[in-house]
């Protein structure tokens, strides 16, 4: 039995729809922290229903670290509903924020047709830097950062993966 | 006191503090009862709402504290959410694993005046536990303890809260599995069967320790692999298939991989199990396992009783103890050596009358503890069980129970040492003691300064006269024991050996120790 369990670490992402009330983050962040795991992204939101949110939270573990994290976080009062979502079958998204130096015209007609290739947009630009906006999966987003890099990067933020279930 | 309220009487215990120095002394005792998993209400004061965040005079950010030591915790903000947030604290605490949950309340929610609905039927839906064990899981279970040679029954604190000691004791008998327990679990069976093995884990008897390696089907209930119990967890029962039964599906596959995991109730999943053995269960007059439980019974005695030369020795006295108290005597410990010497050698008869401080290992918990227990069993004798050391940490108590007429009995096995941690600094730091010899006050005089009996005694004959008299006291009667500060806790695993590497007693120990000083002599010659 114990063979077949995969000892391999991998990247898993957690949905859990919990009570929109003040204090519930912290329950769950302190959860991670007590049991020692590693929250590699985590995302909040509202949802459809005004009365819940919505937390989407990748981290890195074996099978057994991840099932006990959400046997541990389903205790957790404030928690509705917690899945475990198959990256093939689920909608990832995530944004950044990338404020690049652009001094010069050469550049600024580079970093725009990369951001084209990107589906990114040009969200503000002053004499020496542009911002762009991309959209999409972390690896795209990976893909733009490596990229844009060469141009220097002045500043940067992502949001942190979120994610929904294709299908009904 | 709440929560050894709570352990005997199987209701929530309700503590209450005020605010920020108040609330911050309940945290020792939440945490005990977390651990322990002991239905327990704290209610704390706070600061008025406008002055939460402000760094107010007591205040303390107990919500954040407590968050996780308890199952929940409420902070109503006006006074008509208090009675939904009192009625959910009690389901709370009382559903699934039982458990602690606070509820602060700010000054001028206390003094808020409203007309408030205290409506009945508030349930809280998202509390839903698999009561009902699964029946395919049940059927493996049955299967592998049908086919099992050696099975064998670890019950943990789990049989307790679920009141399954019926169940546990109909499926033992039937299946003719040896049982032993977990520290929690003391008292779940009754320790004079012949099926009971005593206590499993780092300070386990003999027999279980030795015949629990041996199972080749093991059934743990309702207990969680804990490290005290297990020892190292990778060398225990390595063999043996292992059927796991909790009502928390977080505590199955946590520390050890099982082979059979149930969520359930102890109670519901163990008559299921019954069931399912009871239809096709064929008798086996002669068993090779029940004759192997006896030969190691027999070892077990052989080394035990050979090892007891001094009147006045721990094992002695709560044998002695065992004899004059009645079957249904609650007896709570205290932490150390006191406790494990009553693990060993005090045998609980019935379920809920052991009560100890076993995940967190409190000190000071056995006094309080008793105080509760008499007051939810006012007719029923009750003894803490204490060392010196853990005495002093609440026996301010005294007060409590003269004032309040809650008579206890407490047996102070006084060594004048906090002698668990001078037993390791014994045996694996080459007898360097270092902030465990304690100079006590005279147990006797503090115990009538408060308005109690104190006793000392220097003999079993004066122990036994003394527990007579303490009997019929209508206070509380401190007994003071000298013991010898050189005893040390047998059997003993040596922390992160396995359960194997068990030490039987002190020849064998200093014998080890003898030929580890040589080898040392050795190296420096």
């Amino acid at each position: 039995m114990s063979n077949s369990v995969n000892n391999k670490e991998d990247n898993y992402i957690v949905s859990i729809l919990v009570e929109n009330k003040p204090g519930v983050l912290y329950r769950i962040s302190n959860l991670f922290r007590r049991r020692n795991f590693n929250i590699e992204s985590i995302s909040v939101g509202p949802t459809e229903k005004k009365e819940f949110s919505r937390m989407t939270i990748t981290l890195n573990g074996d099978d057994a670290t991840v099932e006990q994290l959400v046997k541990q976080l389903a205790k957790i009062i404030d928690v509705v509903k917690i899945s475990l979502l198959n990256p093939r079958n689920t909608i990832l998204r995530e944004l950044a924020l990338i404020k690049l130096y652009a001094k010069d015209s050469r550049a600024r007609s580079d970093i725009l047709n990369y951001a084209q290739i990107f589906k990114g947009k040009i969200v503000d630009t002053t004499e020496d830097a542009m911002t762009i906006e991309v959209v999409g999966t972390p690896e795209k987003i990976n893909a733009f950062i490596k990229i844009a890099s060469s141009f220097g990067i002045k500043e940067m933020v992502r949001t942190g993966l979120t994610a929904l279930e294709r299908g009904g | 006191m709440a929560d050894g309220y709570a352990r005997v009487s199987g209701r929530p215990g309700v503590c209450i503090a005020t605010s920020g120095p108040g609330a911050t002394n309940l945290v020792t005792g939440i945490a005990t009862a977390y651990m322990d998993s002991s239905p327990l209400i704290a209610i704390t004061g706070q600061v008025a709402k406008a002055a939460i965040g402000k760094d107010a005079f007591q205040e303390a950010d107990i919500i954040g504290i407590t968050t996780s030591i308890t199952k929940y915790n409420f902070q109503p903000r006006t006074c008509s959410e208090i009675p939904n947030v009192v009625k959910m604290a009690f389901q709370i605490a009382t559903s699934g694993r039982f458990g602690p949950v606070l509820i602060d309340l700010p000054r001028d929610v206390q003094t808020e005046v409203n007309e408030i609905i205290f409506s009945d039927n508030i349930i809280f839906s998202r509390l839903k536990y698999n009561m009902i064990p699964h029946p395919l899981q049940v059927e493996k279970a049955v299967n592998l303890l049908l086919n099992a040679e050696r099975p064998f029954i670890l019950a943990g604190g789990g049989v307790i809260a679920s009141n399954a000691s019926q169940q546990l004791l109909a499926l033992a008998e039937l299946i003719m599995a040896p049982v032993a327990t977990t520290l929690m679990g003391k008292g779940c069976f009754p320790e004079n069967h012949p099926l009971s093995l005593g206590v499993v884990g780092m300070h386990g008897s003999y027999e279980a320790n030795k015949l629990i390696l041996e199972a080749d089907v093991l059934l743990a209930v309702g207990c969680r692999f804990s490290d005290r119990t297990t020892c190292n967890v990778s060398e225990f029962c390595p063999d043996a298939k292992i059927i796991h039964v909790d009502l928390d599906a977080s505590e199955i596959g946590k520390n050890r991989k099982v082979d059979v995991p149930i969520v359930g109730d102890a109670g519901e999943t163990l008559s299921k199990i019954y069931d399912g053995v009871v239809k096709r269960l064929c008798r086996k007059e002669e068993s090779v396992w029940l004759n192997r439980i006896e030969e190691i019974k027999r070892e077990s005695e052989n080394i035990y009783s050979s090892i007891q030369e001094n009147n006045l020795t721990p094992i002695k006295i709560l044998k002695e103890l065992r004899e004059i108290l009645p079957n249904d005597t609650i007896v709570t410990t205290e932490v150390g050596q006191n406790q494990m010497w009553a693990s060993l050698y005090f045998k609980a008869l019935k379920p809920r009358t052991f009560i100890t401080s076993g995940g967190l290992g409190t000190m000071g918990f056995g006094f309080p503890a008793s105080l509760g227990a008499k007051v939810a069993k006012p007719d029923t004798p009750v003894l803490d069980i204490a060392g010196d050391g853990s005495f002093m940490m609440t026996s301010n108590m005294l007060v409590t129970s003269v004032n309040e007429n809650i008579p206890v009995m407490v047996v102070i096995l006084n060594n004048s040492m906090l002698g668990m941690v001078a037993q390791w600094q014994r045996l694996f730091y080459n007898r360097r003691y270092s902030a465990v010899k304690l100079v006590n006050p005279d147990f006797i005089k503090i115990s009538e300064a408060c308005g109690a009996i104190g006793i000392r005694v220097g003999s079993l004959e004066e122990l036994r006269s003394a527990i007579g008299q303490a009997l019929k006291n209508e206070v509380t009667t401190v007994i003071d024991i000298p013991i010898s500060p050189e005893e040390d806790v047998f059997p003993m695993v040596p922390p992160g050996k396995g359960l194997k590497e068990m030490i039987y007693n002190a020849l064998k120990t200093s014998s080890i120790l003898a030929k580890k000083s040589e080898r040392l002599k050795e190296m420096i010659d």
